[in-house]
C-alpha cells in the first residue's frame, strides 16, 4: 500500500509501535494522568462523591493536553538524530509525516481516556457519565489540536533544549491558568482575563460542561470551532515550516507564523470577554465539588 | 552492457555561508556503471551526492537522474532511486524487519523483506532493535533499505566509513553483487582501495572541483606518477649505479631497501638483473608497487587523501 494515505497509515502503525516501547511515553501518557485521576478520585471519594464528573473532566483535559509535549519532543529527536532525513529520500512527504504523528497520538490517547472513564465509574463510583457524544468529540478534536500545537513547537525550535524550555513554559501556563488543576472561578481575576485566550481553558470548560451539565455538542460549537481552527492552522503552518535536516534552522519569521495558530482563541477570548458565559458556566459547574452525593443517589 | 546516461551533472555550485562546497562540478554516469567520487573529507563529495538525492538544492548548475530532476520530480524520482546516507539513523526501538517492512511499504514495487534479510546477512538479526546492531550490521541494513524499492540508481555516501577492514570487505562484496545486477551506482569514498576495487570510473574531487576523471587505469596512465620498485640485495651498493639504470628517475635508500622510481619498469628490471650479475651480487627480494590513486592525488594536490 503506497500513496499518501498508505504512507501515512504505515507511519502511523510504526510510530504507535515505537511509542509502546518507549518507557517515557508510557510514564507521561498513561501513568501521570492516572496518578492525577487517583489523587482526584480519592479526594472525591472521601469528601464529595458527586464531584467526580467535574474532576474527571480535569483529568481528561490534562491527558489530552499532554499530547503537545510528547509530539514536539519526538519530532525534534527524530530531526536531531538524522532519522527524518532518511525518510526524505523516500516518497514520504511532510504532510504524511505530520499526519501520522497526529493519528498515532490519537489512537494512543484513546485507551488512556477509556481507562480513566472506567476507573472513575467503577473504582470511584462516578454515577453520571455526562454527555458522552460531546465528550468524545471534545476528546477527538482536543487531542488533534494539542498535538498540532506540539508540531508547531517542533517546527519553530532548533534544539531539544529550546523545545524543552518552550514546552515547560506552555505546559506550566496550561496546567495552572486553564482550570485543569485550579478551577477557573478560583483563579485571580487577572489570570481569568488571561485564561479566556487559552485553548486549554476551552477544552477544560467544554469537558466540564459535557460531564457535569451534559451539554450538547451544538452548545459547544464556538469552543469546538476554535479548537478545529487552531488545529488546521497549526497543521498547515507545521507542514510549511517542516524541516528534515538537523542543521536547517527555523527561519526568523517562523515564530510569527506559529503565533497565528492562536488567532481563533484570540477572537474567541475577545468575544468571551464581551458576551461570554464561560465564567458563568464555570461558577455553576464548580458547585458540583460541594455535592456530597451524586444527583442520581439523591433522586433515588 | 551500457545503454545510456543515467546521471548527468553540469556545472554544479553550492555555497554554505563563506564556504564554497562545490565550484562547477560536472560529470556523467552511464547506466550500469559504478562511479566513484573520491576525495578527502570536506572536498564536496557529500554535497554533490545530496543534491543528486534531492536533499539539497544547488545554487546553480543542473542535475538529471534517469531523465528526472531530483528537485521537482517528487515521488516519481524517489521510485527510481535508492540511497544509503552518510549521516542518518533509525529509531532505536525499531526492529530490523520492521524497518524493511516500513520503508518497503512506501513503494508500489518493492523487494521482499525476507529476501533482503537473507541477502544482507541480517536474518539472525531480524527481530533485533536498531540500537542493538553493530556498525557493520547498521550499514548492511542501510544498504538493504537503499535497495528495498529495487531502484535503477543507487547512491552510497561513504558506505564503509568507520568500519573495520573485515566488515568493509563484506560491504565490497555486496557492492560487487549490485554491480553484477547492472545497477547504476554512485559512491563517495575517501578510501583509495575502495575506489580502485569497485569503481568503473572515478572523479577525484578536491576543494569542490573535479580535478581528474577516468577509469582508475586511465588516471594512473595519464598521471606522471611513477612505479616504485623496492629491491633488497645480498651486498649493499655504494657507488650509486642503481640510479643510472634505464628508466629510473630517482633512487632512495631506506634501511636495507633500495627504492627505485621507474617510468619504464620492464627495462629497469632487465637492467637491474644485468647490473647485479656484473657486480657479482644477488637479489634477495623485489617488490613492484604501481602508482595508486593516492599517488595521483598527492601528485595533483600536494596532499594526501586523509590529510
Amino acid at each position: 500500500m503506497s500513496g499518501i494515505l498508505g504512507n501515512t497509515w504505515s507511519l502511523t502503525l510504526s510510530r504507535m509501535r515505537l511509542a509502546m516501547r518507549n518507557r517515557a511515553f508510557l510514564f507521561f501518557s498513561l501513568i501521570t494522568p492516572l496518578a492525577f485521576l487517583f489523587g482526584y478520585g480519592e479526594l472525591s471519594r472521601r469528601f464529595a462523591p458527586g464531584s467526580m464528573p467535574y474532576l474527571l473532566a480535569m483529568v481528561l483535559a490534562l491527558t489530552i493536553m499532554g499530547s503537545f509535549w510528547g509530539l514536539s519532543v519526538q519530532l525534534v529527536t527524530f530531526r536531531e538524530q538524522g532519522i527524518l532525513r532518511r525518510f526524505r529520500v523516500t516518497p514520504v512527504g511532510a504532510s504524511a509525516m505530520l499526519a501520522s504523528s497526529l493519528i498515532s497520538n490519537y489512537f494512543l490517547t484513546l485507551p488512556t481516556i477509556i481507562i480513566e472513564f472506567y476507573l472513575s465509574r467503577y473504582l470511584f463510583h462516578m454515577s453520571r457519565l455526562g454527555n458522552l457524544l460531546s465528550v468524545f468529540i471534545l476528546v477527538t478534536i482536543g487531542t488533534v489540536t494539542f498535538a498540532s500545537l506540539g508540531l508547531i513547537v517542533a517546527s519553530v525550535t532548533n534544539t531539544m533544549q529550546e523545545t524543552q524550555i518552550i514546552n515547560q513554559i506552555i505546559w506550566f501556563i496550561f496546567l495552572f491558568i486553564s482550570g485543569a488543576t485550579i478551577p477557573f472561578p478560583k483563579l485571580p481575576a487577572m489570570l481569568q482575563k488571561v485564561a479566556v485566550f487559552l485553548p486549554a481553558t476551552y477544552l477544560v470548560s467544554g469537558l466540564q460542561r459535557a460531564m457535569v451539565d451534559r451539554t450538547n455538542v451544538t452548545d459547544l460549537g464556538a469552543y469546538l470551532a476554535s479548537l478545529v481552527g487552531c488545529a488546521v492552522i497549526a497543521f498547515v503552518i507545521s507542514a510549511q515550516l517542516f524541516r528534515w535536516e538537523p542543521e536547517t534552522k527555523a527561519p526568523r519569521r517562523a515564530k510569527l507564523w506559529a503565533a497565528t495558530a492562536v488567532i481563533p482563541f484570540l477572537l474567541l477570548g475577545v468575544w468571551e470577554m464581551v458576551n461570554g458565559d464561560l465564567r458563568a458556566h464555570a461558577m455553576k459547574d464548580i458547585q458540583s465539588l460541594q455535592e456530597p452525593y451524586s444527583i442520581e443517589r439523591i433522586e433515588r | 552492457m551500457l545503454s545510456g546516461t543515467a546521471i548527468e551533472v553540469s556545472n554544479l555550485t553550492k555555497r554554505y555561508g563563506d564556504v564554497e562546497a562545490l565550484r562547477g562540478v560536472s560529470f556523467t554516469v552511464q547506466e550500469g556503471e559504478v562511479f566513484g567520487l573520491l576525495g578527502p573529507n570536506g572536498a564536496g563529495k557529500t554535497s554533490a551526492v545530496e543534491i543528486l538525492e534531492g536533499l539539497r538544492t544547488p545554487d546553480s548548475g543542473s542535475v538529471s537522474v534517469c531523465g528526472l530532476d531530483p528537485q521537482t520530480a517528487g515521488a516519481k524520482y524517489k521510485y527510481v532511486m535508492g540511497a544509503a546516507l552518510q549521516a542518518t539513523a533509525l529509531p532505536d526501538k525499531m526492529r530490523v524487519h520492521e524497518a524493511l517492512d516500513l520503508f518497503g511499504s512506501f513503494y508500489p514495487q518493492r523487494r521482499g523483506t525476507q529476501e533482503l534479510l537473507q541477502r544482507f546477512g541480517l536474518e539472525e538479526k531480524r527481530n533485533a532493535f536498531y540500537s542493538q546492531l553493530s556498525g557493520g550490521q547498521k550499514q548492511r541494513l542501510a544498504l538493504a533499505m537503499a535497495l528495498v524499492n529495487n531502484p535503477r540508481v543507487v547512491f552510497l555516501d561513504e558506505p564503509t566509513a568507520g568500519l573495520d577492514p573485515q566488515v568493509r570487505r563484506e560491504i565490497y562484496d555486496i557492492i560487487e553483487e549490485l554491480k553484477k545486477e547492472k545497477k547504476t551506482i554512485l559512491l563517495t569514498t575517501h578510501y583509495i582501495e575502495e575506489a580502485e576495487k569497485l569503481c568503473d570510473r572515478v572523479a577525484i574531487v578536491d576543494h569542490g572541483k573535479v580535478i581528474a576523471l577516468g577509469t582508475p587505469r586511465e588516471l594512473k596512465q595519464r598521471s606522471g606518477a611513477v612505479t616504485r620498485i623496492i629491491v633488497r640485495m645480498a651486498k649493499p651498493e655504494t657507488n650509486g649505479a642503481l640510479g643510472n639504470l634505464e628508466g629510473v628517475t630517482e633512487c632512495r635508500v631506506e634501511a636495507d631497501d633500495y627504492l627505485l622510481y621507474s617510468t619504464r619498469v620492464p627495462r629497469t628490471i632487465v637492467a637491474l638483473v644485468k647490473h647485479l650479475e656484473e657486480q657479482n651480487n644477488e637479489l634477495v627480494s623485489l617488490e613492484i608497487s604501481a602508482p595508486s590513486l593516492e599517488d595521483i592525488f598527492l601528485e595533483m594536490t600536494g596532499r594526501r587523501l586523509r590529510d
